[in-house]
């Protein structure tokens, strides 16, 4: 009698979710996001980049980027819905072509970064000893130095057409420090924990360890660090750019952002120029750093009783 | 135990110069060419700004850096060199040397970030404690979303918003310089006045983007502060609340808003840099700027190894502060 009733109840906590899977995991998701307002406006806001950038492409030729494709110092109006900067591009489809670029240099640096910074954080503080002790001196003195400087000196170095995908690469160079240093931390706190001295126990061995107990704990926390080392990178990519050091054929939204200010637009009052890259710059770093903390909320669920 | 980490601390400041100085060295070497040839050859083809003074320099530097020696002997002449502050000339400013610009722009940067820093620090951590104390107006909770956005951007995007309002708006300050141009800058009332005014929209840009940070940061210390036992102990013992929030929370919520700034030094120098560029703030961004578009190689360097020695410098001085606010340190380090 007694184990029927607990059969049964059983059943009712756990009903069957096959049927309906996707629509309850749809359903459940979009709970959390309500729960987590920050994360569900930053995501909003870079959706919103997108969709722009999308349906954009299907309204303009992006090859209007181009100088010379319109008449110089348009206001907005008519065929010009952002109007032209002095050199004729149009700066609708320079928005258009402009915010992927600069999402792609972010995404190519943010993901090399990680992924580097993550190799060598589990590396160090898994085996620990002289390999943690030189990965970690490395880490420490290099996030010391001022990024930026180290980026100018490579990036005067290879000075004379650079295009997006090599400035993202140099961007890269630096991006894996600050993940190396947060995800070492992530892992010494969990590399004690019983089930994965139960696994050093059975004879796996360090790399499955590292890849099948450490890893899956921590890819929450890696992905928040992913958003972060984007913002990170694009940032860096747009001071490059507003520096001169960008590259110069692109119309990514740090390069027009250098225009602008090699043109004095906001002086002369061109506002049409600088207004749309300024919101665009505002909206991406915005929308990052609202996931990057939505994201450390689900990674680390103890700053919820926080946000 | 003191000592051995003082001395700790000196040799990673020494690391850092050191690395500073071999960036500087290698990076220009990586291409494969004589890099000082390539520069000058490249400034001389760009014309207008050096034809007096260009062969001189090209000889000088063919016996100066000993270009037919082994590069272990150039890499030490070139440590020599960096140990006597000798940065060269500036290409675009022959015949002035990279270290008197250096020397010039230096005092600016440093008041300017010096200043800013200090003061994004003191108001957002101020800030935070209220916003991260239960006793807070609900009000305050307002403030919230405006700091965070504020955080995510660029300090020189605010610079450049900052510019637009003034321009249309609020002509009262002064847009672009240290100081009004054609006035000789003694130690008198009007000049610090002047100064000061011109300070103010570059100040502001970098202080307004850099209080949400540490506001925000404080403001999750001062809630993980409340759940500790200390905090339940002082409130059951009845100490007034201003105490708790003063000597409990706020003093313990400190120690990590105070080792968070050395790792964010480097972070608020670089977004500096570029709010001093579009300002045309006569410090090392605006010199920077110019020195890259001028292809002024030597300049640039110097620079480069300048704001990496002086963080360096920074991040040495608040490591023997830290001790001091944490006693805690020095035995866990030491």
């Amino acid at each position: 009698m007694s184990s029927t009733s607990t059969e049964q109840t059983v059943i009712s906590i756990a009903p069957p979710r096959d049927t309906a899977l996707w629509a309850d995991r749809t359903t459940s998701i979009g709970r959390y996001l309500r729960r987590n307002p920050t994360l569900l406006v930053g995501l909003l806001l870079l959706l919103g980049l997108l969709l722009f950038a999308v349906i954009g492409s299907f309204l303009v030729d992006v090859e209007r980027a181009r100088p010379l494709s319109a008449r110089a110092l348009q206001p907005p109006g008519g065929s010009l819905p952002f109007g032209s900067d002095k050199q004729g591009r149009d700066m609708f489809a320079v928005m258009v072509a402009g915010a992927p670029l600069t999402l792609r240099i972010g995404l190519i640096a943010g993901f090399i970064g990680t992924f580097v910074g993550a190799t060598l954080a589990f590396v160090s503080a898994y085996y620990g000893g002289a390999v943690d002790n030189v990965i970690r001196g490395m880490v420490d003195i290099g996030l010391t130095v001022p990024g930026l400087m180290v980026l100018i000196l490579i990036a005067m170095n290879l000075k004379g057409g650079l295009d997006v995908n090599q400035m993202a690469l140099i961007v890269a160079s630096l991006a894996w420090l600050f993940p190396a240093r947060t995800i070492r931390s992530q892992v010494l706190t969990i590399k004690e924990r019983g089930y994965v001295q139960i696994a050093r126990l059975s004879g796996v061995s360090g790399p499955e360890i590292i890849i099948k107990e450490l890893l899956p704990n921590l890819l929450p926390y890696m992905v928040a660090s992913l958003v972060g080392s984007v913002a990170a990178a694009i940032l860096a990519s747009v001071g490059l750019a507003v520096l001169g050091l960008g590259p110069t054929e692109s119309p990514d939204l740090g390069m027009t952002l250098y225009w602008v200010l090699y043109n004095a637009a906001i002086i002369n009052g061109w506002w049409w120029w600088w207004v749309p890259p300024i919101v665009a710059i505002a909206v991406l770093f915005i929308g990052l750093f609202l996931v990057t903390v939505g994201l450390d909320e689900i990674a680390n669920p103890r700053l919820r009783r926080q946000v | 135990m003191r000592l051995s980490y003082v001395f700790k601390r000196f040799g990673i400041f020494l690391l850092i110069v050191w690395l500073a100085s071999s960036i500087n060295f290698f990076l220009p070497r990586l291409g494969g060419q004589d890099p000082m040839r390539a520069h000058l050859l490249e400034q001389a083809m760009l014309g207008g700004y050096v034809q007096a003074g260009l062969e001189e320099m090209v000889q000088e530097y063919n016996v100066k850096f000993g270009l037919d020696k082994p590069l272990w002997q150039q890499y030490l002449n070139y440590l020599g060199d960096i140990a006597r502050l000798d940065f060269n000339y500036s290409v675009s400013n022959y015949p002035r040397t990279v270290a008197s610009m250096l020397a010039d722009a230096l005092p600016w940067t440093i008041g300017l970030l010096l200043t800013t820093t200090l003061l994004a620090f003191a108001i957002g951590t101020l800030l935070g404690a209220i916003l991260g104390w239960p006793g807070a107006p609900r009000w305050l909770s307002f403030a919230l979303p405006p700091l965070m956005a504020l955080n995510a951007i660029p300090f020189f995007l605010l610079g450049l918003i900052l510019i637009y309002l003034v321009t249309t708006r609020f002509p009262f300050f002064p847009l672009f310089g240290g100081y009004s141009p054609g006035t000789l800058l003694t130690l008198s009332l009007d000049s610090i006045l002047d100064v000061l005014r011109h300070a103010i929209l570059p100040a502001a840009s970098i202080v307004l983007v850099a209080i949400g940070g540490w506001a925000l940061g404080m403001r999750a210390m001062m809630v993980t502060t409340q759940g500790e036992d200390y905090t339940i102990f002082a409130d059951a013992k009845g100490l007034l609340p201003f105490t708790i929030f003063l000597h409990y929370s706020v003093r313990n919520a400190l120690l990590p808003q105070a080792t968070a700034l050395a790792l964010v030094l480097g972070h608020i120098a670089s977004g500096a840099v570029l709010v001093e560029v579009i300002f045309g703030y006569p410090g090392i961004g605006t010199v920077l700027y110019n020195a890259i578009r001028q292809s002024d190689y030597f300049l640039i360097q110097g620079i480069v190894f300048g704001v990496i020695v002086s963080l360096g410098l920074a991040t040495f001085i608040l490591d023997l502060i830290y001790p001091l606010l944490d006693p805690r340190i020095t035995y866990r380090r030491g």
